[in-house]
């Protein structure tokens, strides 16, 4: 087993497993997040957000949830470095974009304005819900419901720079997974030539939906105050 | 045509190397790459100065000598070939070609543009076989394997062993010289005894060398000359994975 993680197959079968892990939380957010679209009143949404802080489940999940963040960003650290090693002396003249897609090149550029991001989402919302509070949440809470969606709005509407940062948190999240959704597979061994084109064509299909969903969110919210 | 020519130059492993330009006239379009540098080198002999050292041997495409990383790609503009194939056709007059050796940790620098690839021979060496008996040769049908079987193993066994795969992946990773090596055993009934211990072996011996690893970037398919497809990769990992399972 030891031995199997120091490989470098091995390493990437973690990136490869947390990577999937991952792609499936998103899916979940995104689904929870969706409620803010579909009940202007934020009872739909405040109950979902309500339901996912206190389901013991999803309490289970969250600290493995944590573990998988902290694996893949550990783990794309070690495997960047190992792969710029690799090549001491650099070419003066290279010319990648026949051969390769920009995006599947900077996956670690792209993981770390991922990672910068992730920060800044999660000391907006995830860590006043847990743990500090605020006050937009105990107003208009109804039997222990916190108001979450009174939280997340004010935010949307209130500050025009945090609707650009989630849009572009939400662009280069798109970038990463269009490479990420097959490349999983592929170094898990799941991928051959006919699997390719369809794993490809689910990745696309799941980014749009994926990054499309929570780059409308707080566009949706912005412009119908507005309205 | 008439060119100029950006070419490494380095005297020995140790040393440090530099860019040298040459300019070269009235060059057929109808010449091969190789040819082109074969001018430049009898330029350079009739000027008593150094020729430029780089591989080559048959010219044909098939022995997987010749490398060069010609205007920022592998093995030159085309696709699916090796250098000796590309023609100056594919230029234009008055162009400048920069050329550079192979750029990879465990690939280095012999002299000018010639690498040593010989740990290509030790990933080889650490499992890329199978263990048969001497003695008469069996009988060709004596193992039946399927047709599709057989095709899918020809086109890994169609590596040449270039390295044009690790000298244009980002991570300057081996895996698709790996992959068609541990494929084309893989897919046939006799490479299935030796199967465990060979993934472990040649993955263990490529990380050894230096290679990165594989970020499945595709590019190495694109830049080899076989076309090989890294479908091959993705067995690879399969048979590294259950290599691991079994005890």
């Amino acid at each position: 087993m030891a031995s199997f993680l120091n490989s470098s197959i091995g390493k990437k079968f973690l990136m490869s497993l947390s990577g999937l892990f991952l792609i499936s939380f998103l899916l979940v957010h995104l689904f929870v997040n969706s409620m803010i679209l579909f009940d202007k009143s934020g009872v739909l949404f405040n109950n979902a957000a309500h339901f996912m802080g206190t389901n013991p489940i999803i309490r289970i999940v969250e600290p493995i949830l944590a573990i998988g963040f902290i694996l893949h960003i550990i783990y794309a650290g070690i495997l960047t470095l190992t792969n710029q090693w690799a090549r001491p002396v650099g070419y003066n003249k290279q010319k990648s974009g026949n051969s390769s897609s920009w995006a599947s090149r900077n996956m670690f550029i792209l993981g770390s304005l991922i990672f910068i991001f992730l920060v800044i989402h999660v000391a907006n919302f995830f860590w006043k819900v847990k743990f500090s509070g605020s006050e937009l949440l105990d107003k208009g809470a109804v039997n222990g419901v916190e108001n979450t969606y009174l939280l997340v709005t004010t935010f949307f509407i209130n500050w025009w720079w945090i609707d650009i940062v989630y849009v572009i948190g939400a662009l280069v999240l798109g970038l990463h997974l269009t490479h990420a959704f097959w490349a999983a597979f592929q170094t898990l061994g799941l991928s051959d030539n006919r699997w390719r084109k369809r794993l490809e064509i689910l990745g696309w299909a799941y980014t749009i939906l994926v990054a499309g969903g929570f780059a409308i969110i707080p566009l949706w919210v912005k412009i119908s105050s507005m309205l | 045509m008439d060119l100029t020519l950006k070419v490494w130059r380095q005297e020995n492993r140790k040393a440090k190397g530099r860019f040298e330009s040459y300019s070269l006239k009235n060059i057929s379009p109808d010449s091969s790459f190789l040819e082109m540098l074969d001018v430049l080198n009898e330029q350079l002999i009739m000027q008593n100065n150094e020729p430029v050292a780089f591989d080559h041997d048959c010219r044909e495409g098939i022995c997987g000598m010749c490398s060069l990383f010609i205007n920022g790609r592998a093995h030159g503009p085309d696709e699916s070939i090796t250098t000796c194939q590309l023609h100056m056709r594919k230029f234009s007059d008055g162009d400048t070609i920069v050329i550079e050796p192979w750029r990879a940790g465990g690939f280095p620098v012999i002299k000018d543009l010639i690498v040593d690839r010989s740990a290509f021979d030790q990933i080889l060496q650490a499992g890329g076989f199978i263990s048969v008996n001497t003695g008469s040769a069996r009988d060709g049908n004596g193992i039946l394997i399927p047709k599709e079987k057989s095709d899918e193993s020809m086109d890994a066994a169609a590596c040449i062993g270039c390295g044009a795969c690790v000298a244009t992946c980002k991570n300057s990773s081996a895996m698709l010289f790996m992959a068609s090596k541990v494929s084309h055993l893989a897919l046939l009934p006799q490479g299935r005894p030796e199967a465990v211990r060979r993934a472990k072996a040649m993955v263990a011996k490529m990380d050894e060398l230096g290679f990165g690893s594989c970020t499945n970037t595709g590019a190495c398919e694109v830049e080899c000359p076989k076309g090989i497809s890294i479908a091959h990769i993705a067995r690879l990992n399969r048979e590294f994975l259950v290599a691991n399972l079994k005890p």
